[in-house]
């Protein structure tokens, strides 16, 4: 009798989990199907699921915008930000971890009290201090502000990873004599490094996925391809048809990479949670 | 080879202090257990020596060095953990040349103690294994060699045996004595076995709540306690505490007066003491003898037989139990009435403060 209960319950979740997954998945899903239609096809209603598909949007899409300088400015951003970003939160995140003090815990929820706070509540002084540090248009000025907003997510992550890596293990290096440094870059480095990576990975996907601050703070030398998706958006009308295409193109590479990275991040995701 | 000395250290945290000066000289070559029961702060103090816990208060001096601020890598020890803190990315080989490396030592000369300290453990098969490929007896002797390499002044050992199943740790700790026997370092051993204390130690300090209860030989500890702590926490099965009313005594001895109205006349001196004080009387099961008839008779209420030895609980008329250790084959059954005999020899008084009354003469193998 438990077993049949558990059985029917392992059917019913399966079929829940894919049907999220699947209305999840529904709308990239229609955007790629998208793109392969002309712009007449894409906004006849009712919407067509058989037809010829066209490479046409692609072209025009090509033609129009030099996808590839959108392209490296968002990897310029996503990677020099989340490089940034692991730099400063594994030091600060080692502290937290091996050295708490008093106040730790609520340095924590305040650090990630900031990501409470609506982006635009700091539009005005974040644009100005980037106008006068000559930040405006520049990767530098994107990929520190994204660095920033990533920031306290990041330092939570790393310091649960970290917390996981038993402190005997960090003071028998020191015992062995290694210093601070030694302590974190020979011992708990090398074994913390899956939940660093699958943290990097997250910042990698926020900073590829950012679009208020790149569309407020670029306008062409350093425009990425949140940039690049917004042009297609706006003027003569909408044509869907090409928007879905530039939408595919921009988001293509980083799917891909999640695809690949799946397990790394899940199993970040999710370390500690169900240990 | 070094001496260790404690000059009444404290540790406090937040505003809880938990070592409360504790000072004590440890010779070389010397091994000293710290023993106690959980939360006493043996592993604190430990942890204090090695400097991994900051010292609030008092002096620690190796070899007549004050380290209290000396980083814990320069203070010359080597410390095993409970958990054996091996590093489990690196194979057993890297995990004992870890230090000789940052030490700074040269290839060729990493390469040769690493080598004759894996024979000594023999652990030459294994040294291209990570940890997580070795059994629990294994790791514990990596991590041991992986504080032999270094050479230290001092080896602490912070309760290294307890995760190791019985028989495994039995035979690690005639290891563990012979290995010291073998290299002559000073050292300072952490555990809550009693069994381990006794047997490996020259030197017991029994702590209780960050306060040092005794220090003495095991056999010391075993034949004087200090009090009834002491009395109690060395031994097993423990020593068998019943009251009774002091009547008076001189230089060879002490009378106390059991409940039965039974006169008790211990050789132990009692400066200062009033009749009719009500104190308590102790002796080890070991030494409490069977009679099938006379005086302070009760009845059986469980026996255990071990084999070698059976362990025999009697409940008194006044309805405390005492345990009485007799030899194998005794053939008493539960139920069954029996008289107990109190060698007054191997009787101890406690005042009712705790503290134990000196005895008139020292055990021989406790001088």
């Amino acid at each position: 009798m438990a077993l049949k209960t558990k059985t029917s319950t392992r059917i019913g979740v399966t079929i829940l989990a894919w049907g999220i997954a699947l209305w999840l998945f529904f709308p990239i899903f229609w955007m790629i199907l998208t793109s392969f239609k002309s712009d007449v096809q894409a906004i006849s209603s009712p919407p067509k699921l058989v037809f010829m598909p066209t490479l046409s949007s692609y072209a025009e899409v090509f033609e129009r915008a030099s996808y590839w300088h959108f392209a490296l400015n968002t990897m310029i951003v996503s990677v020099g930000a989340t490089a940034i970003a692991i730099a400063l939160a594994v030091p600060a995140a080692y502290s937290m971890a091996f050295m708490p003090s008093k106040r730790t815990r609520s340095t924590l929820l305040w650090m990630l009290s900031t990501r409470m706070l609506p982006p635009v509540g700091v539009l005005v002084p974040i644009y100005l201090l980037a106008r006068n540090t000559h930040l405006l248009d520049t990767c530098t000025g994107l990929a520190i502000v994204d660095m920033l907003t990533n920031l306290p997510i990041i330092v939570w992550m790393l310091y649960t990873f970290f917390r996981e890596v038993p402190a005997p293990i960090l003071e028998a290096g020191r015992m062995d004599g290694a210093t601070r440094w030694q302590e974190m870059t020979m011992v708990l480095l090398p074994l913390a490094l899956p939940g660093i990576a699958s943290t990097a990975l997250l910042s990698l996907i926020l900073c590829w996925n950012e679009a208020f601050w790149s569309l407020n703070l670029t306008s062409s030398n350093a425009a990425p391809l949140t940039a690049f998706i917004a042009s297609f958006s706006s003027p003569e009308g909408l044509f869907f048809g090409k928007l879905s295409a530039a939408s595919t193109l921009a988001v293509a590479p980083i799917l891909i990479f999640g695809w690949i990275s799946q397990k790394q991040l899940v199993r970040g995701l999710t370390f500690g949670a169900v240990k | 080879m070094a001496t260790v000395e404690l000059k009444n250290l404290r540790k406090t945290y937040l505003t809880e202090e938990i070592i409360k000066g504790i000072s004590l000289s440890i010779e070389e070559r010397e091994f000293v257990v710290f023993v106690g029961p959980s939360g006493c702060g043996k592993s604190t103090l430990l942890r204090m020596i090695a400097g991994l816990e900051d010292i609030t208060s008092g002096d620690l001096l190796i070899d007549g060095q004050r380290v209290n601020d000396v980083e814990p890598g320069k203070r010359g020890l080597a410390m095993v953990f409970q958990s054996y803190a091996l590093y489990p990315h690196m194979d057993v080989y890297k995990n004992m040349e870890f230090g000789l490396k940052l030490a700074g030592m040269p290839e060729a000369e990493r390469r040769a103690k690493i080598e004759h300290v894996a024979r000594t453990l023999q652990l030459e098969p294994y040294l291209h294994h990570k940890p997580g490929q070795l059994s629990g007896g294994q790791r514990q002797r990596v991590a041991i060699g992986r504080a032999i390499v270094r050479n230290p002044k001092v080896f602490l050992f912070d309760e290294p045996l307890s995760n190791l199943d019985a028989a495994l740790r039995g035979q690690m700790r005639v290891e563990l004595s012979a290995l010291h026997r073998k290299l002559g370092a000073t050292t300072i051993y952490v555990t809550h076995d009693q069994v381990e204390a006794m047997t490996m130690a020259d030197k017991i300090v029994v702590l209780q709540k960050g306060v040092v209860e005794q220090i003495g030989s095991p056999l010391e500890l075993y034949h004087h306690p200090r009090n009834l702590f002491v009395a109690r926490f060395i031994g097993s099965p423990p020593m068998n505490f019943f009251s009774a009313i002091f009547q008076g005594g001189d230089a060879a001895g002490s009378s106390v007066q059991l409940r039965d109205g039974s006169t008790l006349h211990v050789p132990v001196t009692s400066p200062g003491l009033l009749p009719g004080t009500k104190v308590t009387v102790g002796i080890r099961p070991e030494h409490v003898e069977l009679a099938s008839s006379g005086p302070n008779s009760g009845v059986v209420e469980v026996i255990e037989r071990l084999g070698a030895i059976t362990l025999v609980h009697v409940r008194m008329p006044d309805g405390e139990i005492i345990v009485v250790q007799t030899d194998g084959a005794v053939l008493t059954d539960v139920e069954t009435r029996v008289s107990l005999t109190l060698p007054p020899r191997n009787c101890h008084l406690f005042a009712p403060d705790g503290l134990a009354f000196e005895a008139c003469h020292r055990h021989p193998l406790a001088a």
